[in-house]
């Protein structure tokens, strides 16, 4: 019995409104509501809502024989939570039927697996969660955003206990081989690795409405016909696409909704194939192959690499300038300033920056709101100028807090109501203090004063900070190791992706 | 006197420049006539006389008229030619179709529409000019026939030549001051024709002076030099609204060859290297643009490297205002306003030698345009000693203040007289 194992991707990122050099110090808010509202209105009523309900009525019709499955960034689901419960709601009544599995990525849609590994860590397990919250089922197969995958990847997601991962069927990592069978990670063989079909995906996502292509009009008939044509050892055909193929991409017009209608009676009607889920897969299948990947793939264009999203000056910088703030941004609590460096971290800031408008152009056209890549670069550099701002007074306001706290340890008998003084202005807090200790009239000694504060302050935390690293040690030595090695690795892995595409 | 633009409507410094100098004049008793290809309705018409050349109907009913026009005529118009904008810019900034004329046949005259603008049409543009500039010179008595810039020198000759008054030609900025080696040759032509026929030729600086004797084979003695000044406004300071905490250094102008914004980026990166905190903004357009963004982001500072579009003249001022220094890195500049307006907002500024406007200044530190590395140094000193800062906004601001345009009109006052006492 051969599977046919429908992926469809959501996604919406959270489009930056246009924020001018002017705007930074001032305006906090990046986000363009009003664009994001219109966008989500218009996918829910073209794609969203109608296919969900054509895929639900399928799924009753056929009695569990037809299944598919979805991954959908946070920033979709946040966004449908902020305009679109209905097709939130639809959703889970996909989830109810049991035929449905959703799959995890992370949060925000990033690039994250890229340079931080302990960033897309988190983004993972937020995503999942978020996901378990509203659905009910904890995410068992990985997705990377854009299929972005390779064997520093694999070996990441499997370290987070996911047993399968779907990725493209690149021809140059497959090259002779087929994609239709279950393979693994060359390196991490408990990783089984799902590789999409790209023809038969792309036939409906891309060509599905081109009448200058030779099999247009396609009907699902012949779409079955080709099915049946594929070679009696393959096992498995991956369709993987957007979902906002229907209906958004592909227009109702074009006939995509009834090709899915027919669809999948024909395909229990005339073929041998049967649907199924990821996980399905990944568990009623050999694995018959294995694969390296040491430059990662991608879905994208062409070249099946990072190219639409990294690679030209202007995205490097930006990526570079905005991974710089991390182990900032990880020390801060707050909500709005968290939920922000998640949303610029979408890949699609990256994507509007692309610079090779030639064979892809038109694909990248139609997913950019900005003029030129490059007003794309300085829209985001704006913004992220002013988030930069933010981070940095939060850490000011961190470390001020710390270092007080540390001091008050030593003179707490001596001025108990400075406590609360220092709390308002950790500033002259200090200052009190400095004037307390010397009672010397002499300009020299105060002048000496500054100098000498600044020390004094880091050095106690300091001291504690020695005194309490040991502990951590002897706990973490072990475990952390791994995590150091993965810093590096990525590291290299992303530099050598960096030549590669500059050469 | 012959202009292309006059505030509000103003693309570059051309227009500001008229406006001080016409105030200036008419300080000094001297009853000028502005003419202007197109008059856009905000200009202040209580204090100044306009001609709109859209309004002047050509009498075509006349010897002169067709011996003008073969005349002026003679240029081929097979190149779109831009004066202060690249043919890049230029399909962004016409978006009106160009001069058609209007032709009454009854009595027997016509009109041609300008746009006054940098348009591919402007050759034609600036030969129908200079028709209107025939009718004008019989239509009103002058003594002197003032022309800026070439694109109003045809007008002056024709208007010499119908009138028989001594035309003085004024020079804000040459072909190659604008276009380095790769001089438009129509342009040039005109330039040059404008130079031989005037009877003295106003420069704005002694470099640009020694460019017309060297490039334009103008003899010496016909050239006079006199700077410009500075519109005086009181002074003030603008509260910093972006960036609070940070230092800026700025760059304002358009984003082309002569401006040198190129060498700003490389001492940028030098500053940044030592200081990393500093924040750069370049403000303004030009070919150079997307060049330079592009080279921001792979010298990987456009954290701090901030790109601002065109600014309006409210938001140039907030710009000054957020300024620690200001620099004018130019390549060739015949003058250099933009130094006087961020003095006169406080900030101190660093200037290259190969501009004009160092003729004048002494409390600005000047580098070599090319040497990136003295101008990082330089900024990186008027970073961190305040004291010096402090001494060049102060000084720099009471030195621009004796900058008026009183003074260059008087001098203009005296160039017109000694015109006229030459040819009697």
């Amino acid at each position: 019995m051969k599977k046919i194992c429908f992926y469809f991707q959501v996604h919406q990122p959270m489009r930056l409104k246009s924020y001018r050099f002017f705007d930074i110090s001032k305006d906090h808010n990046y986000f363009d509501e009003e664009a994001n509202r219109r966008i989500m209105r218009k996918v829910a009523d073209k794609c969203y809502l109608p296919m969900n309900q054509l895929l639900l009525d399928l799924i009753y019709e056929f009695k569990g024989e037809f299944k598919v499955s979805f991954s959908i960034s946070g920033t979709a689901l946040d966004q449908f939570e902020m305009y679109a419960q209905d097709v939130l709601d639809s959703f889970k009544r996909l989830a109810d039927t049991g035929c449905v599995e959703f799959l995890a990525e992370t949060y925000a849609h990033s690039l994250s697996a890229l340079v931080s590994p302990e960033e897309f860590k988190n983004q993972v397990e937020r995503q999942a969660k978020k996901i378990e919250s509203l659905f009910g089922q904890k995410p068992k197969v990985f997705r990377n955003t854009e299929l972005i995958y390779s064997n520093h990847i694999g070996w990441l997601v499997n370290q987070m206990g996911y047993k399968t991962m779907v990725t493209e069927g690149a021809d140059k990592v497959l090259e002779w081989r087929s994609p239709n069978y279950l393979y693994q990670n060359q390196h991490v063989p408990e990783l089984k690795l799902l590789l999409k079909n790209y023809k038969l995906s792309d036939d409906l996502a891309f060509r599905f409405s081109q009448s200058s292509w030779g099999e247009w009009p396609l009907t699902a008939d012949k779409y079955v016909d080709w099915l049946n044509s594929i070679s009696w050892t393959e096992e498995i055909v991956n369709l993987f696409m957007d979902y906002e193929t229907f209906g958004e991409h592909q227009w109702v017009e074009t006939g995509i909704f009834d090709f899915m209608y027919h669809l999948p009676r024909l395909v229990l009607e005339r073929s041998e194939f049967r649907f199924c889920t990821p996980s399905e897969a990944s568990e009623q299948l050999q694995v018959r192959g294995s694969i390296s990947v040491d430059n990662p793939i991608s879905w994208a264009d062409e070249e099946r690499d990072l190219s639409a999203w990294l690679g030209n000056h202007i995205q490097d910088d930006a990526f570079e300038s905005l991974y710089r703030l991390e182990s900032k941004v990880k020390r801060i609590n707050d909500k709005q300033l968290q939920q922000d460096w998640l949303y610029l971290q979408t890949s699609d800031h990256f994507y509007y920056m692309c610079t090779k408008f030639f064979a892809d152009g038109d694909v990248h056209k139609y997913f950019n709101h900005y003029n030129t890549p490059y007003e794309a670069f300085i829209n985001y550099m704006n913004v992220l100028t002013d988030f930069e701002e933010r981070v940095n007074k939060h850490i000011a306001q961190l470390d001020g807090r710390t270092k007080v706290q540390a001091v008050p340890e030593l003179k707490k008998i001596a001025k108990p109501t400075a406590k609360s003084l220092a709390k308002v202005a950790p500033k002259a807090k200090i200052a009190v203090k400095s004037k307390a200790k010397p009672t010397a009239k002499a300009k020299p000694a105060a002048k000496a004063k500054p100098t000498a504060k600044p020390l004094a302050k880091k050095k106690l935390p300091a001291k504690v900070v020695a005194k309490a690293k040991p502990v951590a040690k002897l706990k973490k030595v072990v475990k952390v190791k791994p995590v150091a090695k993965v810093v590096a690795k990525s590291k290299t892995v992303a530099k050598k992706a960096a030549v590669k595409k500059k050469k | 006197m012959f202009g292309w633009e006059f505030p509000p409507q103003i693309s570059g410094g051309l227009g500001t420049a008229c406006y001080g100098l016409v105030s200036g004049l008419i300080q000094h008793n001297v009853d000028v006539l502005f003419v202007v290809p197109k008059l856009y309705g905000k200009e202040d018409k209580s204090k100044f006389r306009f001609v709109d050349a859209n309004q002047v109907a050509v009498n075509f009913d006349n010897p002169s008229f067709n011996e003008n026009l073969k005349k002026i005529s003679y240029l081929e118009i097979n190149s779109r030619i831009i004066p202060y904008v690249s043919p890049e810019e230029f399909a962004t900034i016409t978006d009106e179709t160009f001069s058609d004329v209007t032709i009454d046949n009854k009595a027997k005259t016509l009109k041609y529409t300008f746009t006054g603008k940098y348009g591919k049409d402007l050759i034609k543009e600036v030969q129908q000019y200079a028709m209107v500039a025939m009718q004008i010179a019989k239509d009103n008595e002058v003594d002197v026939i003032h022309a800026h810039d070439w694109l109003t020198y045809q007008a002056g000759i024709v208007a010499k030549e119908v009138s028989g008054k001594p035309l003085v030609v004024h020079v804000h900025a040459t072909e190659f001051d604008r276009s380095g080696e790769h001089v438009n040759q129509d342009v040039y032509n005109i330039e040059r024709a404008g130079f031989h026929a005037a009877d003295t030729i106003i420069a704005v600086s002694r470099l640009t002076r020694r460019i017309l004797i060297d490039r334009y084979d103008v003899p010496p003695h016909k050239v006079v030099v006199v700077h410009n000044a500075v519109i005086p406004r009181s002074k003030v300071i603008y509260k910093k609204e972006n960036l609070l905490d940070k230092q800026i250094v700025t760059f304002l102008g358009r984003i082309t060859f002569q401006k040198g914004p190129d060498y700003f980026v490389e001492a940028a990166r030098k500053v940044i290297n030592e200081m990393p905190d500093v924040h750069f903004v370049m403000a303004g357009h030009g070919d150079m643009y997307l060049k330079l963004v592009e080279r921001v982001a792979e010298l990987r500072m456009s954290s701090r490297f901030h790109f601002t579009g065109f600014l309006n003249s409210a938001e140039t001022d907030k710009m000054y205002g957020m300024t620690n220094v200001y620099v004018m890195p130019s390549v060739s500049e015949p003058f250099g306003i933009t130094p006087l307006e961020a003095m006169r907002s406080g900030v101190p500024v660093i200037i290259s030698n190969q501009s004009g406007v160092a003729e004048v200044l002494k409390y600005v530190i000047k580098v070599d345009f090319w040497d990136t590395n003295i101008l990082a140094d330089s900024i990186c000193g008027l970073l961190k000693y305040p004291k010096i800062s402090k001494t060049l906004a102060e000084e720099g601001y009471k030195e621009v203040e004796g900058l008026k345009w009183e003074y260059a009109a008087l001098r203009v006052k005296e160039v017109y007289q000694e015109t006229l006492k030459q040819l009697s």
